[in-house]
């Protein structure tokens, strides 16, 4: 059965080929926090890492994953809430509904360790994920509270 | 809904264990659990002997803050320690069994916390008042002599209990007969911007959506329904897929759709990708946007309409005017795109029905699984969860929660987990209704506005979802914020005469409430052609509207505090430009500046907004910001991007490549003006949204001279 490693434990896992990487965290693994939102790369809801960078896995085929490669998702991005982007969300009570936020994190997390000190161009050229509530603003701010903290 | 049904304890006890822990949901631990171990003072606060002080909330928190915001309101009265609040979902069963004791669940309208205001501090308060007499009876003193801080009470010998020690006292003291509450003046907690109860689990995951119920033995189901309006399932050949990986069953679901349930979602929607499905023709196959409108603008001048508000003598004024001004608008069907699709679990068994749901209005849902499951209501439940997004299309049409319950009558005793597509929440949505208006205004030769005939064309959500509702025939929601009496949403100017009026014209898709409801046509119409007058009358926009509005202090108030904080007295920055507008709808005053800039390109920027507020009460003014700066990407979106189409009787948007939504890149800066009056409770949620799309699109005029009367922007080219 093919492995995958996730926040650093190994899985194996019983998926077709072409399933993409979001339904096998979510169905096989168990990992709800990444969130299905369009199934096409628009939304960026099942934003997770792959060897750091910024992935939407409704796009990875599960065959397309190498053995070594390091998926993080949002369950593994910190054990104890205590990234700085999570401090800062929760510094400025960035969430509304939350379903995005998952994303969002992630997004953000990958974007602060490109570039520690994002300008509002940035972060407007690099957070492409959608929100309905509308917590760009705070999303923004957040960043910019996460960068002071890392 | 029928009364006096008793839960069966043990069996509601035995869904707990089965599945209802495992799935994460805030289920009905103080009422199920606590009440082994601590009793309930009241139905609104449990209080455990570690001081945790447990409030109950009957609304559902979508990300709109009313959880916290009720808590804040429950926790005030009490004098609880903010610190040890946490909260808890009572279900729609228990409330039916116990005689509705936690009044209405449904979250809309943005009531959620001004409609429960009054109970709920109430509730707070009595379960104050009986543990001051708890105490009170353990010292042997009157209740009089105490003082109560943070959850400790203190005794006039400097004695002092905590609230966790006399919980269970508390519980048995007589119910008052009468508390007082607080004067807002006075709060400490309730008006203050504390945090949301509910970010932790947003912010590792941990959060449990109604998307995210897992339990043993569940299946998962991908349905496909009719893609053409009124068609009907004819065939499908369940033997091309029942070969494909995990595939369990494959099931006609009501007379319109088909399903296939598989042990993962992936693969129950991967073999209905390949299930041949065939679809009855339909009487509306050639439907399109071309007879849509050709029917809204018959509307636009057909000699019978339903009156709303009305004054003087509109066609006099009209043919005695100086100006005659003239303008038609069209806002188009809008879709929520609520990040989470629609989905349900449901689990059936022969004499129990269960289903765990995002919803605005579990009541209903409670409703919709009786009927579905065909046992009566004490034989079901409903447990909540916090929704991925509501903004209203949760608050009806539930009938994603029949669909699962029909899928897991066929596997009884298997959880059965329906998930909706984005594709098939896009095309099967309720969307805002499709209306145009012609707005004809005099004007004097003084340039004051004489007269107004607001002629609104198009599309009812009551006579489509609840036409009981409906008033001889016309739908009074119509007119929201148009409306002469005072309260919900009061029509913000004097006009001497004075026609409002609506066509209904009820194109056969489904509409529904979404955020701000008719409220959103209705602003976008009328603050837009008050600046098209303003300027006909060469008139400044901010006073062409103050010379109107002397007998709405409030209105205009919110109007002023905006211009002012944009600094519309002074000139903008080079290159750019300034629109205004204003509204009143739920019960609260708003308004908003905007400005922008327009290049070469036609390229819009928007700079930023100023956006004022007047809920009258204050419950939270951080969550009223977040609502304000919500209201303002969602009716933004709407501005400049949504529009849902129809041809050949079909929903042409599926996802969000073709209903594109407002990102971060065009999100303007927003500022919060929170002005409230005080002695009225206006709601939050929504009100905003209203002035979104004509504050900025007057400051488009005021940058292009182009005049955006047709939503979305996306479909006028602003290059100059």
């Amino acid at each position: 059965m093919p492995r995958i490693i996730v926040n650093g434990t190994p899985h194996d896992v019983d998926a077709e080929p072409d399933t993409p990487l979001l339904w096998v965290l979510r169905e096989q693994l168990g990992l709800t926090g990444t969130k299905y939102g369009c199934g096409i790369a628009a939304c960026g809801a099942c934003t997770v890492h792959i060897g750091g960078m910024a992935t939407r896995s409704c796009q990875v085929q599960f065959q397309d994953i190498a053995p070594e490669d390091e998926i993080t998702t949002i369950e593994g991005l910190s054990p104890d809430r205590t990234h700085p982007v999570q401090q800062a969300w929760l510094e400025i009570d960035v969430p509304q509904c939350g379903y995005c936020q998952s994303g969002q994190i992630m997004a953000a997390a990958a974007l602060l360790a490109a570039n520690p000190n994002p300008t509002d161009e940035d972060i407007a050229a690099e957070m492409t994920n959608l929100c309905r509530c509308g917590t760009y603003n705070r999303i923004r701010a957040g960043i910019k509270r996460a960068a002071e903290l890392l | 809904m029928t009364r006096h049904f008793s839960l069966s304890r043990r069996g509601f006890l035995a869904s707990l264990a089965a599945g209802g822990l495992s799935l994460g949901f805030r289920i009905p631990t103080a009422a199920a659990q606590d009440a082994a171990a601590v009793p309930e003072i009241n139905a609104w606060v449990v209080i455990r002997p570690d001081d945790t002080v447990v409030i109950r909330v009957a609304r559902i928190e979508m990300g709109q803050g009313t959880l916290t915001g009720l808590a804040q309101l429950v926790a005030e009265e009490l004098d609880a320690d903010w610190e040890k609040v946490t909260w808890d979902y009572p279900t729609p069963g228990q409330n039916v069994a116990r005689d509705r004791v936690w009044g209405e669940f449904g979250t809309y309208g943005s009531q959620g916390i001004r409609a429960s205001q009054q109970y709920v501090r109430e509730g707070g308060a009595a379960a104050r008042a009986m543990l001051l007499q708890a105490a009170a009876n353990r010292w042997g003193v009157d209740p009089g002599t105490l003082t109560v801080s943070k959850g400790v009470i203190s005794g006039p010998d400097g004695q002092t209990l905590r609230y966790g020690e006399l919980a269970a006292e508390a519980a048995q003291v007589e119910v008052p007969a009468q508390v007082q509450l607080k004067d807002p003046s006075t709060w400490t907690i309730a008006g203050k911007p504390v945090k949301r109860l509910d970010t932790l689990g947003k912010l590792d995951g941990s959060q449990v959506y109604a998307i995210d119920t897992r339990m043993p033995e569940m299946v998962n189901a991908a349905i496909r329904q009719a893609p053409v309006l009124g068609s009907k399932l004819a065939s499908f050949d369940a033997s091309a897929v029942t070969g494909m990986p995990g595939v369990q069953k494959v099931v006609q679901v009501d007379d319109n759709a088909v399903a296939v349930v598989a042990d993962t979602w992936w693969r129950a929607k991967t073999a209905l990708d390949a299930l041949p499905v065939e679809w009855t023709d339909s009487e509306h196959a050639n439907l399109s946007m071309a007879e849509i409108h050709a029917m809204l603008d018959e509307g636009l001048r057909a000699g019978q309409a339903f009156v709303g508000t009305q004054a003087g003598d509109v066609q006099a004024a009209i043919q005695g005017a100086a100006q005659v001004v003239e303008a038609e608008y069209y806002f188009p069907w809008q879709h929520h795109a609520t990040m989470e699709p629609m989905n349900a679990t449901a689990r059936v068994t022969a004499d129990r029905c269960e289903v765990w749901i995002a919803t605005q209005d579990a009541e209903a849902v409670l409703a919709v699984v009786s009927e579905a499951s065909g046992l009566p209501i004490p034989q079901c439940e409903v447990y909540r969860a916090h929704l991925g997004g509501g903004f209203g299309r949760r608050a009806s049409s539930h009938e994603y929660a029949r669909q699962a319950v029909l899928l897991a009558k066929e596997m009884p005793g298997t959880p059965v987990k329906l998930i909706w597509s984005r594709e098939e929440d896009m095309i099967h949505g309720t969307f805002h209704p499709i209306t145009k208006a012609r707005m004809v205004g005099a004007l004097d030769a003084d340039g004051n506005l004489t007269g107004l005939h607001m002629r609104i064309s198009g599309q009812s959500i009551l006579a489509t979802l609840l036409p009981f509702m409906l008033d001889e025939g016309k739908d009074p929601f119509t007119f929201q914020g148009l409306n002469a009496e005072e309260g919900e949403g009061q029509f913000g100017y004097t006009v001497p005469n004075l026609l409002i009026d609506h066509a209904m014209r009820n194109p056969p898709v489904r509409p529904g409430f979404w955020r701000g409801v008719n409220n959103n046509q209705n602003a976008f119409y009328l603050e837009s052609f008050m600046d098209e007058l303003a300027h006909a009358a060469g008139r400044d926009p901010l006073e062409f509207r103050r010379a109107h509005m002397a007998n709405h202090p409030r209105h205009l108030a919110v109007l002023e505090a905006a211009a002012q904080g944009i600094g519309w007295d002074t000139p903008p920055p080079e290159g750019r430009f300034r629109g205004l507008s204003q509204h009143m709808g739920y019960g609260s005053y708003v308004a908003a500046a905007a400005e922008v800039s327009v290049d070469d390109r036609g390229q819009l920027t928007i700079h930023r907004i100023v956006a004022a507020t007047d809920p009258g009460t204050v419950v939270n003014p951080q969550q009223i910001e977040a609502q304000v700066e919500g209201s303002f990407a969602m009716g933004l979106s709407a501005a400049l991007h949504g529009e849902i189409t129809v041809e050949g009787g079909r929903v042409q948007q599926e996802n969000f490549d073709t209903y594109p939504v407002l990102t971060m890149w065009e999100m303007p800066a927003v500022e919060s003006l929170i002005r409230p009056s005080g002695g009225f409770w206006g709601g939050v949620g929504e009100p905003t949204i209203f002035v979104a799309a004509p504050a900025v699109l007057n400051a488009v005029f005021a940058a292009t001279g182009t005049r955006v009367r047709q939503l979305p922007l996306d479909g006028t080219s602003l290059r100059t």
